[in-house]
């Protein structure tokens, strides 16, 4: 046994491949968070008296709250005052421009990630909106996407020059007091993408958002607004990375995502956040809150992600079913190496009549990573006919990683079906066996392995993502089985 | 170019394999038959460089080159081959996945270029018909839902493919039915070539019908206690292993 051990072991390790830093000159204020630190933020982005004060009172109420308690990760307690609210590389300060302004230090910094900026070098078919520490830095293909009325762009400049939708629709999903980190995010969120799409019009691209933290000791807060007008359907990628630091960095998203009736919404994320090193130290403390509303009849929302970084994940995409017939999807890839930690899993909130959702879930444990799926399922009496399938998969690499499952179910009507199935395998070492057996390497065997225990969730991914996906687990393992 | 001098194993503390001799040239057939729990699958394990067993004493040799220094794929990449008495399920791993990239590992390590879909596929398919095999299970998950005996006969679509120097059948026939353990003894059959060797564990005269062995060794409590030519196999049909006991040696094993 301990031979195999060895090599699961082995197989686990390897470098974080992002972990560069940018030498840029940042415009940056000071660490430190304050009424004036949020009236400083709203300055500088030139914003509306509204939002302003939508601000403001986020930060009154986030003074009030405390951090949840009840996740199972555990860190020592933030510094908030210690954190750089807001920094944008100093070339960028008055904001995205057109893609041969931007500096050329950062379309280096996005190619090197695999991200060209450049709009003839881009992937055909997938606009790029890339945000840099605080603030948006370039998007692409804008204008061909504003000729069937997309509206596709970093947040600020939709503040700017749309402020009605986001007066509307701001906050509606994931309220300011929703919890600790919602409250914060709203006080003091800098960048992030926005996007709009007409009544009836199918989004010809995919849209996706680059995000990447790169000054030292900042936090990244950024917010993203989607909202599919009636009939409309856009498919939405999220992508992220940050540079290996000895300390922890927070990043508290907010991402709310508006269907209206037969409206549909896929929201796919690969979060490749630095994970910290094999001792745990240094990563990025993922605390996001992503919420979709099925507003309409016939809406569907579906949220794939990818987690493989981080040094803590606090996240569970969710979605509210409001509409009758509407449909709610999540399916998630977690996978914890080393020191790390993922707390995640869903929300499935049936209103509307015969009202559908279905889970899966797999999340993969290597070295001493600790994993919780926690999933919620309510199901109003209102209700009537709603239907729930959750499956939710463990795979253990070694004996000294952890999986926990809890799954909450709350069913108000008696005409509601709610299905949970849950499994946790260790990586046979039969099954490894086997494959080297056939003359695989124990790197392939692995992660041809646990690439098929992903699968269902793999296939749910846009192609280029699944491929990226599929490459990033190989790393991630690598040095794991033990 | 096997040979097994006073190979000695065990799992976890205790000793299963007690001293093993055997040798096999290019082109022979040996069949090993023995009672349940004799240590004929341990055998096959530690020729395939298991790492759950451990060897203690002896030596394996394979072309003058030492098995026991050699990692499992380096083995199999070698042309060592075992079709798995209870072959594992891996969920969500196509099957014709699986062969591919096993194919093409073993095709690189002998200085071949790899094939492409097109022509793996062919190949592939040529051999599922010599299986009898129906192509959608190409498609399936590796074993996944598989009745044992597709299982097995996915065992000798893998070899067949992989066209081993030394294939290991442990238990291929057990789990077939009459037609299928036929079409699996074709397929075997069609594999025999005079540079070809193998070792066909099985507890049934009825597959050494189909497939005739040169040499019949009894393998019991961890030793190999008598060997003999095909003829052999059918007296332990008629008289079982109650002469071990009665001449000592399965004693001495167990
Ligand atoms: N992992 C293990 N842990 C403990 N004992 C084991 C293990 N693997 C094998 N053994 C023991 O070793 C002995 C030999 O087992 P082996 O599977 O080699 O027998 P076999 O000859 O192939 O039997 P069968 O005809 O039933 O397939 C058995 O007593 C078995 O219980
Ligand atoms: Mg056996």
């Amino acid at each position: 046994m301990n031979a195999s051990h060895d090599t699961l072991d082995d197989l686990i390790s390897q470098e974080y491949q992002h972990g560069f830093e940018t030498a840029i000159e940042a415009d940056a204020i000071p660490p430190g968070l304050s009424e004036e630190t949020v009236r400083l933020i709203s300055a500088r982005k030139n914003e509306p008296e509204f939002l302003l004060q939508w601000r403001l009172e986020a930060y009154r109420r986030w003074l009030k709250m405390t951090p949840p308690s009840w996740a199972s990760v555990h860190h020592p307690p933030i510094d908030y005052q210690d954190i750089v609210y807001y920094s944008a590389p100093k070339s960028q300060k008055d904001g995205p421009k057109s893609l041969d302004e931007v500096d050329p230090e950062l379309l280096k910094t996005y190619e090197k990630l695999g991200i060209p900026l450049h709009e003839r070098a881009i992937l055909a078919g997938v606009a790029v909106d890339a945000v840099f520490d605080s603030v948006s830095v370039a998007t692409t293909f804008k204008e061909k996407l504003a000729e069937v009325g997309i509206i596709f762009c970093s947040f600020s400049e939709a503040v700017q020059h749309h402020p009605e939708w986001i007066k509307q629709y701001l906050g509606t999903v994931v309220p300011v007091q929703d919890n600790f980190y919602a409250a914060l995010n709203s006080a003091v969120f800098s960048d992030g993408s926005f996007v709009y799409i007409p009544p009836g019009v199918r989004c010809p691209m995919e849209l996706s958002t680059y995000f990447r933290i790169n000054a030292k000791n900042t936090g990244q807060f950024e917010r993203t607004l989607i909202i599919a007008d009636k009939g409309a359907s856009v498919s939405y990628l999220e992508g992220c990375t940050a540079p290996m630091r000895d300390e922890n960095q927070l990043h508290a998203a907010v991402v709310e995502l508006v269907a209206l009736e037969d409206a549909n919404i896929k929201y796919s994320t690969v979060q490749n956040w630095y994970p910290g090193d094999k001792e745990g130290r240094g990563g990025i403390y993922n605390f996001v809150t992503k919420r979709g509303d099925c507003r309409g009849a016939r809406a569907k929302i579906s949220w794939t992600q990818v987690e493989t970084g981080s040094a803590i994940t606090w996240k569970y995409p969710s979605v509210i079913l409001r509409g009758d017939d509407s449909v709610g999807e999540f399916y998630s890839v977690a996978l914890t190496n080393h020191r790390q930690q993922a707390d995640t899993g869903t929300k499935m909130i049936h209103i509307g009549k015969n009202t559908r959702s279905t889970i899966v879930s797999k999340g993969i444990s290597a070295g001493f990573g600790h994993q919780a799926y926690r999933g919620l399922v309510r199901i109003a009496r209102s209700a009537r006919g709603a239907r729930n399938h959750t499956q939710c998969d463990s795979l253990l690499l070694g004996d000294r990683c952890q999986a926990h499952t809890y799954p909450y179910i709350e069913v108000k009507n008696n005409s509601s079906t709610v299905e949970h199935e849950a499994s946790t395998s260790r990586i046979g070492e039969d099954q490894l066996f086997f494959c080297r057996q056939r003359g695989l390497s124990a790197e392939d065997a692995v992660s041809m392995i646990v690439n098929g225990f992903c699968k269902e969730v793999f296939k749910e991914l846009p192609m280029e993502f699944a491929v990226e996906a599929q490459k990033l687990l190989g790393v991630s393992l690598e040095g794991s089985v033990g | 170019m096997l040979q097994i001098k006073e190979l000695t194993a065990s799992v976890g503390d205790k000793e299963i394999l007690k001293g093993i001799n055997l040798n096999v040239n290019p082109g022979e057939i040996h069949a090993i038959m023995g009672p349940n729990g004799s240590g004929k699958s341990t055998l096959s394990n530690v020729l395939a460089g298991r790492e759950n067993v451990t060897v203690t004493g002896g030596s394996l040799l394979w072309h003058d080159k030492n098995l026991l220094d050699m990692e499992i794929e380096e083995r199999a990449r070698e042309g060592i081959f075992l079709a798995f008495q209870y072959p594992v399920e891996i969920p969500g791993v196509g099957n014709v996945y699986l062969l591919k990239a096993a194919l093409n590992a073993q095709r690189q390590h002998r200085g071949l270029p790899e094939l492409d879909a097109m022509d793996f596929l062919a190949l592939v398919k040529e051999k599922m018909k010599l299986m009898e095999m129906n192509e959608s299970m190409l498609y399936r998950a590796v074993n996944e839902g598989f009745s044992g005996g597709e299982k097995k006969r996915n065992e000798i679509l893998q070899m067949a493919v992989l066209e081993p120097e030394l294939a290991i059948l442990d238990e291929t026939d057990s789990g077939l039915d009459i037609d299928a353990l036929k079409i699996v003894s074709n397929g075997v059959n069609s594999l025999r070539s005079p540079t070809r060797s193998m070792i066909l564990v099985t507890h049934y005269q009825r597959l050494l019908d189909y497939i005739k062995p040169d040499f019949v060794h009894v393998l019991a409590g961890g030793r190999i206690v008598r060997s003999g030519g095909p003829e052999l196999a059918h007296e332990l049909e008629r008289d079982g292993y109650a002469w071990i006991a009665e001449s000592g040696a399965y004693g001495v094993g167990l």
